[in-house]
């Protein structure tokens, strides 16, 4: 019987070259090498990616549900921070 | 259902619940996922652990009768295609372990209670596989019956199972068709061929209906279930659904479903069938099914001689993060 556990680890995967690097599950493994060995049999079967990321699950640190509220809300009210906020005439083309 | 049976908590009436549990409920009603550090009812919880551990569960133990025939698979293309489907069985019950650790349950821990009893996987996978046309029974009817039940759970409650869902379904539907295609070539193929491929029909059709669980009207635990979004269907319906699109299927193949009494049912435009022999069901769910022992005992074995090589590893790695910490003072 194993006493430890293996750790815990995100994996994010960039699909295509150009793309961000995209969160896609976890995973147990003893280290970083071996993650990233178990990541591609577990999340790459089927070449969905060209680059692996693995982080320590207990290293990230994530905003609470509860904060949800004052972080995200006050971004409602400003709609001028998008461009169809501003109505220009089409006259003057494309802009 | 991959998942049979899950005991689910009581259900409570809007007035019953406490304003958390209200809000809670309200937000599985506009359809919103609940992610797992938010508050959920203890229930909901429980029952989800109990729910994607038994899924996962299967896809483990679902390798079992499969891995049977990689060996002797016919040819070596049929070889390579039945080891990327028992893969694929390992990395689904991958998925599900990990979505279910995000309610506070360790694989392991899972694991342990798998070994022990304690949880259940799928009753279908108790059945033997006896010739190669079970590669190709197993894929069509068990695998197609698991989609019936994955392809509405995507759309579930819980984000981390739906997201798995999500995945799992991308890849069943291989396992679906590359079951199938083997029955179409045992079907085409010399009388003793189809004579085995109608065999296995005749094994696994009523085992397969017995993977959607017993009659709606015997099951205790779908009401609650259903209200929190973890059960979508219900079993009846589901076992419906499986029946109308495989008995074509069957037609096609030229092969005859072993139910006298399957006929469409023009009235209510559906088949009507027999059901499959509970007695036999809850025989198999107690643990007296044909192999309920050879297949626990093939995990628990390769649990246990598996214990060096996980402990190697845990081994390996704290050497060479002692011998990196020690470096880095050297450096210092």
């Amino acid at each position: 019987m194993t006493k430890k556990e293996w750790p815990l680890w995100e994996i994010f995967i960039r699909g295509q070259h150009g793309l961000n690097h995209r969160h896609v599950g976890s995973l147990h493994a003893p280290d970083a090498e071996m993650a990233i060995k178990n990541a591609r049999d577990v999340y790459t079967r089927r070449k969905e990616g060209v680059s692996i990321w693995v982080v320590p699950s207990a290293a990230i640190t994530a905003s609470s549900p509860s904060e949800k509220g004052p972080l995200f809300d006050p971004a409602e009210s400003k709609v001028y921070r998008h461009p169809t906020f501003f109505d220009i005439p089409d006259e003057v083309g494309h802009m | 259902m991959y998942a049979q049976m899950v005991k689910s908590e009581g259900m409570k009436s809007p007035e019953e619940m406490s304003p958390e549990e209200r809000a809670f409920q309200e937000r599985v009603d506009r359809g919103e996922k609940i992610e797992p550090k938010e508050w959920m009812p203890e229930g909901y919880r429980k029952t989800l652990i109990r729910q994607m551990g038994q899924h996962a569960h299967s896809e483990i133990v679902g390798q079992l009768p499969e891995g049977n025939w990689i060996t002797r698979a016919p040819t070596l293309e049929r070889k390579a295609i039945l080891l990327a489907k028992v893969q694929d069985e390992a990395g689904h019950g991958l998925y599900l372990y990990s979505a279910a650790e995000t309610l506070g349950v360790s694989r392991d821990e899972l694991m342990e209670k798998l070994h022990s009893g304690a949880m259940k996987y799928s009753s279908i996978f108790n059945y033997p596989t006896l010739t190669w046309a079970d590669m190709g029974a197993v894929g069509w009817l068990v695998d197609g019956a698991a989609i019936m039940n994955q392809v509405p759970l995507q759309r579930t409650s819980y984000g981390p199972y739906s997201r798995a869902m999500i995945r799992i379904c991308k890849e069943e539907s291989f396992h679906q068709r590359q079951g199938y295609a083997i029955m179409m070539k045992m079907a085409q193929g010399t009388p003793e061929q189809k004579e085995m491929a109608q065999d296995a029909l005749n094994r696994f059709w009523y085992p397969s209906l017995m993977m959607f669980g017993p009659s709606d009207k015997d099951s205790v635990h779908s009401a609650q279930s259903m209200a929190w979004k973890i059960k979508m269907n219900t079993n009846d319906e589901l076992r419906q659904k499986f029946v109308d699109e495989t008995v074509p299927q069957a037609k096609y193949l030229g092969l005859t479903v072993p139910d006298e009494t399957l006929k469409w049912n023009e009235e209510r435009g559906h088949y009507d069938f027999a059901e499959p022999d509970w007695d036999e069901f809850f025989e198999v769910i107690k643990g007296n099914g044909p192999c309920n022992e050879e297949r626990l005992g093939a995990r628990r074995e390769a649990w246990d001689k598996g214990a060096w090589f996980r402990d190697g590893l845990t081994a390996y790695a704290e050497k060479a993060a002692a011998r990196r910490a020690a470096s880095n003072v050297a450096a210092e």
